[in-house]
């Protein structure tokens, strides 16, 4: 079990959050302004680190609020996390 | 090197199996080769064996990080079916399994290909109308497939959950007969000492880690057993895709996800096919060494660790016990996690890519093992040509931009969906 610091209810196990996804990844903010290499690049590519990736989970089965989360891909350790706004960066 | 047969069999066991040679050599790496295969897996594997074998370029290395048969080949269910709705996939899957039918003769080498029918169940009269459909697809592509109603997959599996307070009841089924198994470990050793024979070289421990460029073009491949220049480079490494794809600058539409999947205590003959839950997702087999080999979904969130979580493990086995009663008190052996290349629209893709001479085997999420042989083929006739085989044109890295995605189930750009 990974346990997820929630910014709002504390460390809990991860099998209360549901996965969203990579939090890299920002809508463009005009659609009609953006090209549609701009879109391809926002809906499809990944660059899909081995190592810390920064991520949204959704709270679904506690607080229902999102939040965001660096978490290694090579050992699943959560490396920091909070709130969908905040900017994370690795201890240390 | 010697064919195998049962004389040879024979002879060897008049004198103690002494006399059996390696099935494939270990050669150092040579200065350069026309084609380079980074990814000793089946797919890898194969797709150097038909090189050699359909168009005659043998001078071909496989680079492979590891060992052969230590991935993703020897980490999956072992599952092959061509079971597929949509044409760009039908037609590629149902070419694979063609070419698994002849496998065993066309490679000298037992790959212990089973046809015992792949059944998946279906608990609403909405599940039964979409495999209605799958099934009408697959048959106008040629593919058999047969709708089964509830007292049909009763006669074949009497021991699911048939009670009048099943919590999904079994509605009926569609069943590809000609669907089943393999053995996996074969299948990598037999497509290796297949490529072997044909000259290509098979180099062991050694992983790519960069690539000298000349422009558009990929000139030598950098590894832990030194550079290596290529004609054309082939990349067939799932699970690790994006990190090697990254090496030349390429991001791709992919994200790795963590798959686990089980096998019991070996047990007496107890199922005869491959079963698949529809109230969740579920399949089963059992393997000729007695073993239940069972799977379920991903883990859900993006892993290079080949291990997974326990919510998962409690998951899968709630599934297989509310499908099939009778396994609640076997006990699971062994687990592990592979990694999947899980893409964009859960099709994967074999294509050229923006780099002339680099060309792109990925994106198989739960399903590779199935593909083997017959990614192997088009892989091989896309490099060899330098454009796809009519099998993989609907497979290109260019339809996430051009929207020609190949969306089985409808699930969007969502990776852990498909």
């Amino acid at each position: 079990m990974i346990r997820i610091p929630c910014p709002h209810c504390g460390p809990r196990d991860h099998d209360e959050f549901s996965y969203v996804g990579d939090a890299t990844k920002v809508r463009p903010a005009d659609p009609a302004a953006t090209s549609p290499e701009d879109w391809h690049r926002y809906v499809y590519l990944r660059d899909n680190p081995r190592g810390a990736h920064l991520e949204y989970w959704h709270h679904i089965q506690g607080c229902r609020a999102y939040l965001k989360v660096l978490r290694d891909t090579a050992t699943h350790e959560v490396l920091a996390s909070g709130r969908p706004e905040d900017a994370l960066e690795a201890p240390r | 090197m010697a064919e195998y047969s049962v004389f040879s069999l024979v002879r060897q066991a008049l004198s103690g199996h002494k006399g059996w040679i390696r099935a494939w050599r270990d050669p150092e790496p040579k200065k350069s080769y026309d084609v380079i295969i980074i990814g000793g897996g089946g797919h890898g594997l194969a797709t150097a064996y038909y090189l050699a074998r359909n168009h005659g370029i043998t001078n071909v290395a496989i680079l492979e990080k590891g060992y052969i048969g230590g991935g993703n080949v020897g980490r999956n269910t072992t599952i092959v079916r061509s079971n597929y709705l949509l044409d760009g996939n039908n037609h590629f899957y149902e070419h694979s399994l063609k070419l698994w039918e002849g496998l065993s003769s066309d490679l000298n080498y037992n790959v212990m290909f089973s046809q015992r029918g792949v059944l998946n169940l279906a608990h609403s009269d909405g599940q039964m109308d979409a495999h209605a459909r799958r099934g009408n697809a697959m048959r106008l592509n040629g593919v058999d497939s047969a709708l089964l109603d509830r007292r049909d997959v009763q006669q074949l599996y009497p021991y699911l959950d048939f009670s009048e307070n099943a919590r999904f009841p079994i509605y009926g089924g569609l069943l590809q007969p000609r669907g089943g198994t393999a053995r996996h470990d074969a299948v990598a050793w037999g497509f290796a000492r297949g490529a072997d024979r044909l000259g290509v070289d098979i180099i062991q421990n050694c992983e790519v880690t960069g690539f000298e460029r000349d422009g558009d073009r990929v000139t030598a491949v950098k590894t832990s057993r030194g550079t290596i220049g290529c004609g054309r480079v082939g990349m067939a490494v799932a699970g690790n895709t994006s990190r090697v794809a990254q090496m030349v600058g390429l991001e791709l539409p992919i994200e790795s996800h963590v798959l686990q999947a089980f096998v019991s205590e070996p047990l007496k003959k107890l199922i005869d096919g491959v079963v698949t839950f529809g109230a969740g997702h579920f399949y089963i087999s059992q393997s000729d060494k007695g073993g239940l080999v069972l799977g379920g979904d991903l883990d859900f969130y993006n892993s290079y660790a080949q291990r997974g979580n326990l919510p998962t493990v409690e998951n899968v086995m709630a599934l297989g016990c509310a499908m099939m009663p009778n396994i609640r008190r076997v006990r699971i052996l062994r687990s592990w996690g592979g990694i999947m290349d899980m893409s964009m629209d859960g099709s994967p893709i074999i294509s050229k890519t923006p780099i002339d001479n680099l060309y792109l085997n990925a994106g198989w999420c739960y399903g590779g093992f199935k593909a083997t042989p017959g990614s192997g083929w088009v892989f091989a006739h896309t490099i060899a040509e330098d454009k796809p085989h009519r099998f993989n044109e609907a497979l290109s890295l260019e339809r996430f931009a051009t929207g020609h995605l190949l969306d089985e189930g409808g699930k969007g750009p969502t990776p852990k969906l498909h």
